[in-house]
C-alpha cells in the first residue's frame, strides 16, 4: 500500500464510492418512498467494492474465490426468499454467517502475522475473534430456538451469569496475555473456543419474547467484530461498514430494552429473561365477559374508530391475510381502523410491520406505540389479536407486578376492549393480566384466524 | 503504522456518530428490513476474505485459502440473501392513498 500504482488508485476510488453509496443506502432506507433505492445503492456500492477487490494486483488465483462466491450464491438465494414468519430466524442465521467470516479471517491473519503482531493489532484482533466467536453460536442458538429446532422455553440454573460472565472474563484475561506475548501462539485457540462457548451458554436462559433484544444485541456484535476486522487490515470500508451495522444494531438494542422495561447495562451483561416465572402460581377464577363472533361484529360495526393490536399470537396463528379482511370489511363501512404496534411484538424489531404489509395493509396504517397511545380514548373498540403482557394495565398501575415500568399499549382506554385469545392461561411472563377482568372488555375464545374469519363472514366481507 | 491506526479510529468514531444519525431516522416500520439491509451491507467483509484467499502467503497459505474461501461463502449468501429479502420485504410496504377507492 506504500506507493500506490494506477490501479491500486482506481480499487481505492471504488471503495470510497461504495462507502458512500453505503451511508446513502441507510438514509434513504428512513422512508418507506425512498427504502427501495436505499437497497439499489447498497446492491451497487456491494458489487463496486467486490469488482475493485477482484482487480487487486496481489491476487494470484481466482479458482477458490469464484468457486465460494458461486456457493455463497447458491446458499444465499434461498435465505433470501423465506416465508416473511421465518424471517427472525434468517436474521439470526445471517448474523452467525457475517460473524464466522470475520472470526475465520481473524484466525488466518494472526497464524499469517505471529509472532509480529503490534500490541494493538493484538488487542483489536482479539476482539474481532472474540466477538466473532461469540456471536456466531449465539446467532446459531437464537436461531434453533427461533425455529423451533431446540427448546424455546428459557433454561436458568443458579449461578448462571456468574459462569457466563466468568468465561467470558477468562477470554478477556487470555486476550490480554496475547497482546503482552503475541507469540504465545498455543494462546489463540482460548480466544476462539472460549467465546464460541459463551456465545452457547449466553442464549441458554432466552425465552421467545426476549428474542428482538437479543438479535438487535448480536446485530451490534456482528458489526462490531466486522469493524474490528477493518482495523486489522486496515481497510476503512470495512470499519464504515461495520461501523454502521454497530450503531443500528446499539439503536435497536436500546429500543428494546426500553420497550421491556430492561436497564440497558442488564441487556448488555446478557441477563435477559431473569425476572420471569415469578408470578405463576394460584389462579383464581374470576369472572370475565365473553361474547361470540355475532356480538363481536355488531360492536365493531357500530365503531368509528376502531384499534387493532396485534401480537405474536397473530403470526403463530397465520391469522394476518384474515385480519386484512377484517379491515377491509370495516373501513368500507366507513370505520376508522388503525393498527397499533409495540415495539417488541414479534420476535424481531418491526417483524410485526412486515407481516401486516404482507397482508397487504397501508404502512401508514400501521402506528408504533408512541403514536397510537394518544388514540386509544377515542377510540370506540380495541381488538387486541395475540398480544398479552404489551397491553398489560399492570405494568402501570401496580408497582409489585415484575412487568411495572414496562410502557404497554394503552388499550384498556379504549371505550370497549375485545380480546381474541385460545384460553385465559397467562402470557410470555406469565402474569395475570387485569385488563381481561375490565367491565369494558369483552374475551373473544378461539383461534385467533378462525376467529377472525367468523367476525369478517358476519360483516359480509371476506370476498376474495 | 501508527499514524494508520490513528486514522482508522478516527474513521470509526465518524462512522458511528453517521450511523447514529443516519439510522435514528429509520421509523420503526422498518426496523426489519433495516437490520436485514446493515447485515448485507455488513457482509462488506467478503473484501477482506478474497484478498486472504487469493494473495500470496509466505507461510500458512493453505490455511488462509481455506478458512478464505469458507469466508467468502458465509459473507456472499449474506450478501445476496440480505439483498434480497430487504427488497422483497419493502416491496410490500404500500401506502393507502392511491389504491383505496
Amino acid at each position: 500500500m506504500t506507493n500506490l500504482p494506477g490501479m491500486e488508485y482506481i480499487i481505492e476510488i471504488t471503495y470510497l464510492i461504495a462507502t458512500a453509496l453505503f451511508i446513502l443506502s441507510l438514509k434513504w432506507l428512513s422512508s418507506p418512498t425512498t427504502a427501495r433505492r436505499g437497497v439499489f445503492a447498497g446492491e451497487l456500492g456491494m458489487l463496486l467494492a467486490i469488482v475493485g477487490t477482484l482487480l487487486h494486483h496481489g491476487i494470484l488465483e481466482y479458482k477458490w474465490i469464484f468457486i465460494a462466491l458461486v456457493l455463497g450464491t447458491i446458499i444465499g438465494v434461498p435465505l433470501g426468499k423465506v416465508a416473511m414468519t421465518a424471517v427472525p430466524q434468517r436474521t439470526a442465521l445471517s448474523h452467525a454467517f457475517g460473524a464466522l467470516c470475520v472470526t475465520l479471517v481473524g484466525t488466518a491473519e494472526f497464524y499469517l502475522r505471529t509472532p509480529n503482531v503490534p500490541r494493538f493489532m493484538m488487542g483489536v484482533l482479539s476482539m474481532e475473534v472474540i466477538l466473532g466467536s461469540l456471536t456466531f453460536t449465539g446467532s446459531l442458538m437464537a436461531a434453533g430456538k427461533l425455529q423451533e429446532i431446540l427448546p424455546q422455553r428459557p433454561i436458568t440454573y443458579k449461578g448462571q451469569n456468574f459462569v457466563n460472565l466468568g468465561l467470558l472474563a477468562v477470554a478477556i484475561i487470555v486476550a490480554g496475555m496475547l497482546v503482552a506475548h503475541p507469540e504465545k501462539t498455543q494462546l489463540f485457540p482460548l480466544i476462539v473456543g472460549i467465546p464460541l462457548l459463551f456465545g452457547v451458554m449466553m442464549i441458554v436462559p432466552i425465552g421467545g419474547a426476549d428474542m428482538p433484544t437479543v438479535i438487535s444485541l448480536l446485530n451490534s456484535y456482528a458489526g462490531l467484530s466486522a469493524a474490528a476486522m477493518g482495523f486489522v487490515l486496515d481497510s476503512k470500508l470495512l470499519i464504515i461498514a461495520g461501523a454502521l451495522d454497530g450503531a443500528s444494531g446499539l439503536i435497536l438494542s436500546v429500543n428494546m430494552s426500553k420497550a421491556m422495561n430492561r436497564s440497558f447495562s442488564n441487556v448488555l451483561f446478557g441477563a435477559f429473561g431473569q425476572e420471569q416465572a415469578s408470578a405463576t402460581g394460584v389462579q383464581e377464577a374470576r369472572p370475565v365477559r365473553s361474547a361470540t363472533p355475532e356480538e363481536a361484529a355488531a360492536i365493531l360495526a357500530a365503531a368509528n374508530k376502531v384499534v387493532i393490536v396485534p401480537g405474536y399470537g397473530m403470526a403463530v396463528a397465520q391469522a394476518q391475510h384474515k385480519v386484512r379482511e377484517l379491515y377491509d370489511a370495516l373501513t368500507k363501512r366507513g370505520v376508522d381502523v388503525k393498527f397499533g404496534i409495540h415495539p417488541v411484538a414479534g420476535r424481531m424489531p418491526g417483524h410485526m410491520n412486515v407481516l401486516l404489509a404482507e397482508a397487504d395493509i397501508p404502512y401508514d396504517k400501521l402506528l408504533d406505540m408512541d403514536e397510537i397511545n394518544g388514540e386509544f380514548p377515542q377510540a370506540d373498540v380495541a381488538l387486541v389479536i395475540g398480544a398479552n403482557d404489551v397491553t398489560n394495565p399492570a405494568a402501570r398501575t401496580d408497582p409489585n407486578s415484575p412487568i411495572y415500568g414496562m410502557p404497554i399499549l394503552d388499550v384498556d382506554k379504549a371505550r370497549t376492549v375485545m380480546v381474541i385469545k385460545r384460553s385465559m392461561a397467562a402470557g410470555f411472563a406469565g402474569i395475570d393480566n387485569p385488563l381481561y377482568y375490565l367491565d369494558k372488555t369483552l374475551m373473544l375464545f378461539g383461534d385467533a384466524k378462525s376467529f377472525v374469519g367468523s367476525i369478517v363472514r358476519e360483516l359480509g366481507g371476506g370476498n376474495e | 503504522m501508527k499514524m494508520d491506526l490513528l486514522t482508522s479510529l478516527y474513521v470509526f468514531m465518524l462512522a458511528a456518530f453517521i450511523g447514529f444519525e443516519v439510522i435514528r431516522r429509520v421509523s420503526p416500520l422498518l426496523h426489519t428490513p433495516l437490520m436485514s439491509l446493515t447485515n448485507a451491507l455488513d457482509a462488506i467483509a467478503v473484501v477482506g476474505a478474497i484478498l486472504l484467499a487469493g494473495e500470496y502467503h509466505a507461510h500458512g497459505a493453505t490455511l488462509a485459502k481455506v478458512l478464505g474461501t469458507i469466508a467468502i461463502v458465509a459473507a456472499t449468501s449474506n450478501i445476496v440473501g440480505g439483498f434480497l429479502i430487504t427488497d422483497r420485504m419493502l416491496k410490500m410496504f404500500k401506502a393507502s392513498g392511491p389504491k383505496k377507492p
